[in-house]
């Protein structure tokens, strides 16, 4: 008798949400099984990788992570062409950490005009990264939102006090949002329920579950996004059906084993592929436990993770 | 699985004869369904009960050790397919392949290496455990030099991968007391294979090409009885063998698929010759199931992300990591440095000493036992609190290492200086941020 696997009691499916516009718009979710389970239901969009651009010239990174884009860090349009005529990002992510109160503190506008820029020098779909400061957020997302209407960005982090100006502008522009919670199955419906009361449509959110590396404490956000997935998918729970985003490459690239040269930790080995494996290990650790979009940095490490997934799901 | 109190209770003699040390037969059955006690305390069970009741109350997959004494391992036993149902038991011990062809030096090299790495991390030391002696020579005196060496020169578990009986007695005559794993049984050796590792009293690995071949042979095998077995479905990729495991441990947990309650055996290093890829494949099937997984090259920078994400998938739910109780100095410190206050849960210190690191600013971290609670867990659970902070504080020793009495306090716990300022005399209270992210600032502004 031949072996047959012993099935899982499916009912829900993730939404699909459309990124960006025009023929380089994206699909990400749609699925109605858990992730690489194509052998028992359906997947119509691969997950997806977003390649990092940062605002401003980005500090402390090692320079293995710095190397590739030696020649752009201090011009965020540039970068985002380079990622996708080099390196042939899908989307990209900018993440807008001059912004920061505790930092440049730069404003609002000057966030905007940045977002224009990077939005004019690429076709694919621009994700935009805050820094997790409410009030700051609050300001500069909503500013980005009435600035470039119907690109459908995706913004976020959007979290439960800051959540209501930066969707009314988003709704009102056609942008998506990255509904931010920290680590906790609960917390994260809470807030989609809260964006559904204000009006935002479930295939415009995108759950952000807080993310960290391996090493750092993965398995608490493995486990929650495990169980956002299960409940999405078998327990027909419609307010976490939304597709998940993981910011993982800045988590594994400010680590100590990340930073640390060879030289000073032989035990470690070569500081650059240890580097690759920290992003590329922490990334496809998160891809399994239902991650849908997930933001990378290192083209060798991206290379990698998007040639397994193409593995996988073939 | 697990059967009832009255399902045992039926197969027990019910004499209530108390000579296992409980009044009843039924009072024995109900101990034995909770757990508290094993079949062996009844002298009088009849052979055929005690078989039905072993089989029955057998864990769906079986724990295999491989190994003896401080060169153990144990794999197999999971009871759950995800980490949160309750948690994952073993975890995949890590084996690299050697292989009787490298020549005398090299070999030497690779067992110096398999020596050195060896990393401590939030009280747990990590490591590969195992090593795959490989005979490929065509020599059997080679074979039996490599296994004397290693036996000698590292401190591994081991795995004979030999598949010539002849070769393979020889080399359990040098091994079989370390209990190595034999791989492997293949549908056209599997009765001399068997009846080696049942002479030898060794677990066995077997091989086939597919799961239709490998439940076969394992119905075959465990059917004359042999049970210490480890399951190669023989996948030649990702995607396969990422499928091969899934179903296995489905079969197993949800199906009680009695050929597939084994641990499982895995080989990404065949899958890929780049050594990045081989690393990102053993990291999806250590999450998805594998029970051993044999590495093909003996690399640093691979093996690290793999023993931290390994730790990490197989922490207890239930019992988050905790970081020892003590001083740490970041940046080397002196008497004049800022002095901050922590809780043992693992995840908040890594945050914090990375983001110190990062200031560049020389500190002393002080990390307060709270269990492994996060810093508002811990205070609503009242360890972490004026009375028993300041406890901590006197006598971990920080007031020898500084000449100043400057404590900074987690924001969070903000409402809890007044009191320490009480408690600890001659100290004065500082208010430190709410959020790691913002320590390098604060730090920098210190002083």
């Amino acid at each position: 008798m031949p072996f047959e696997i012993p099935g899982v009691k499916y009912n829900g499916k993730i939404s699909q949400a459309e990124l960006g516009t025009g023929r380089q718009a994206v699909q990400v979710g749609g699925q109605d099984c858990f992730t690489f389970h194509q052998f028992e239901g359906s997947a119509p969009n691969l997950p997806k990788i977003a390649m990092e651009v940062y605002d401003c010239p980005p500090e402390g990174w090692p320079e293995a992570a710095k190397a590739p884009f030696e020649d752009v860090l201090d011009d965020p349009a540039g970068w985002a062409r380079k990622c996708v005529s080099e390196y042939g990002a899908e989307m990209v992510c900018l993440q807008l950490a001059s912004t920061d109160p505790n930092g440049l503190d730069r404003s609002a506008e000057d966030a905007a005009r940045v977002v224009r820029e990077v939005t004019e020098a690429v076709d694919v779909p621009v994700i935009i990264w805050g820094t997790a400061n409410q009030e700051k957020d609050a300001q500069v997302l909503e500013a980005i939102a009435n600035t470039c209407p119907g690109k459908r960005l995706t913004i976020g982090p959007v979290e439960e006090k800051n959540y209501k100006t930066i969707a009314a502008a988003a709704k009102e522009n056609g942008h998506l949002l990255i509904a931010s919670s920290p680590i906790d199955i609960n917390l994260a419906k809470q807030l989609n329920i809260l964006l559904a009361n204000a009006g935002t449509e479930a295939n415009d959110i995108l759950i952000d579950p807080t993310v960290s590396s391996i090493g750092y404490g993965i398995e608490y956000c493995y486990s929650v996004m495990e169980r956002i997935r299960i409940a999405a998918l078998t327990q027909q729970d419609d307010k976490l059906q939304m597709p998940i985003i993981c910011n993982v490459a800045r988590e594994a690239w400010k680590t100590k084993e990340a930073k640390i040269p060879a030289s000073d930790a032989p035990e470690l080995g070569d500081t650059e592929k240890r580097g690759i494996l920290l992003e590329a290990v922490s990334a496809m650790v998160l891809l399994l436990a239902g991650g849908d979009i997930i933001v990378m940095r290192h083209p060798r490490a991206i290379g990698l993770v998007r040639e397994i997934i193409g593995e996988l799901a073939g | 699985m697990a059967l009832s109190g009255i399902e045992i209770f039926k197969l027990l003699p019910k004499t209530n004869c108390g000579d296992c040390g409980v009044p009843t037969c039924l009072a024995f059955a109900m101990s034995i369904a909770a757990g508290r006690a094993g079949l062996d305390k009844c002298p009088h069970l009849s052979s055929e009960a005690r078989s039905r009741l072993e089989e029955a109350s057998a864990p769906p997959i079986r724990p295999v050790t491989i190994g003896t004494g401080e060169r153990s391992v144990k794999t197999g036993g999971e009871t759950v397919m995800f980490r949160h149902e309750k948690r994952f038991e073993n975890p995949p011990p890590l084996a690299f392949m050697i292989s009787d062809t490298m020549n005398e030096t090299k070999i030497r090299q690779q067992f110096e290496l398999f020596g050195s790495l060896r990393y401590e991390r939030a009280g747990n030391s990590l490591k590969a455990e195992m090593l795959a002696l490989k005979y490929e020579s065509g020599q059997a005196d080679k074979y039996l030099s490599l296994i004397e060496n290693a036996i000698n020169n590292t401190d591994a578990a081991f795995i004979l991968v030999c598949s010539e009986p002849a070769v393979l007695e020889k080399a359990l005559e040098a091994s079989a007391s370390l209990r190595p794993l034999i791989y492997a049984a293949t549908r056209d050796n599997s009765g001399e294979m068997v009846d080696i590792a049942r002479k030898y009293n060794c677990p066995l690995a077997i091989k086939a090409q597919n799961l239709d071949e490998l439940s076969e042979l394992a119905e075959t095998i465990t059917a004359s009885g042999f049970k210490d077995l480890v399951l190669d479905s023989g996948a030649q990729t990702i995607k396969q063998a990422f499928f091969d495991q899934v179903a296995i441990r489905r079969s197993a947990l949800n199906k009680k698929y009695r050929s597939f309650g084994f641990p499982t055996i895995v080989f990404p290093g065949e899958m890929t010759k780049d050594p990045l890829k081989e690393t990102v494949y053993a990291s999806i099937l250590i999450a998805k199931y594998a029970g051993l997984v044999v590495l093909g090259k003996i690399l640093p920078e691979t093996i690290f992300p793999l023993l931290v994400e390994r730790m990490n998938i197989f922490t207890d739910p239930q019992r988050p990591l905790a970081t020892k109780e003590g001083i740490y100095e970041i940046n080397g410190p002196d008497e004049n440095s800022p002095v901050l206050l922590t809780s043992n849960f693992s995840l908040t210190y890594f945050l914090l000493t990375g983001e110190i690191e990062s200031s560049r600013v020389p500190s002393y971290l002080l990390v307060k036992d709270t269990e492994g609670l996060s810093i508002m867990t811990a205070w609503a659970a009242g360890k972490f609190s004026a009375d028993n902070i300041s406890q901590f504080i006197k006598k971990c020793g920080i007031e020898d290492k500084i000449t100043h009495r400057k404590l900074i306090i987690p924001g969070y716990v903000d409402f809890e200086s007044a009191g320490l300022e009480e408690e600890l005399e001659g100290w004065e209270i500082l208010i430190g941020p709410r959020e790691a992210a913002h320590l390098p600032a604060y730090l920098k502004n210190w002083g």
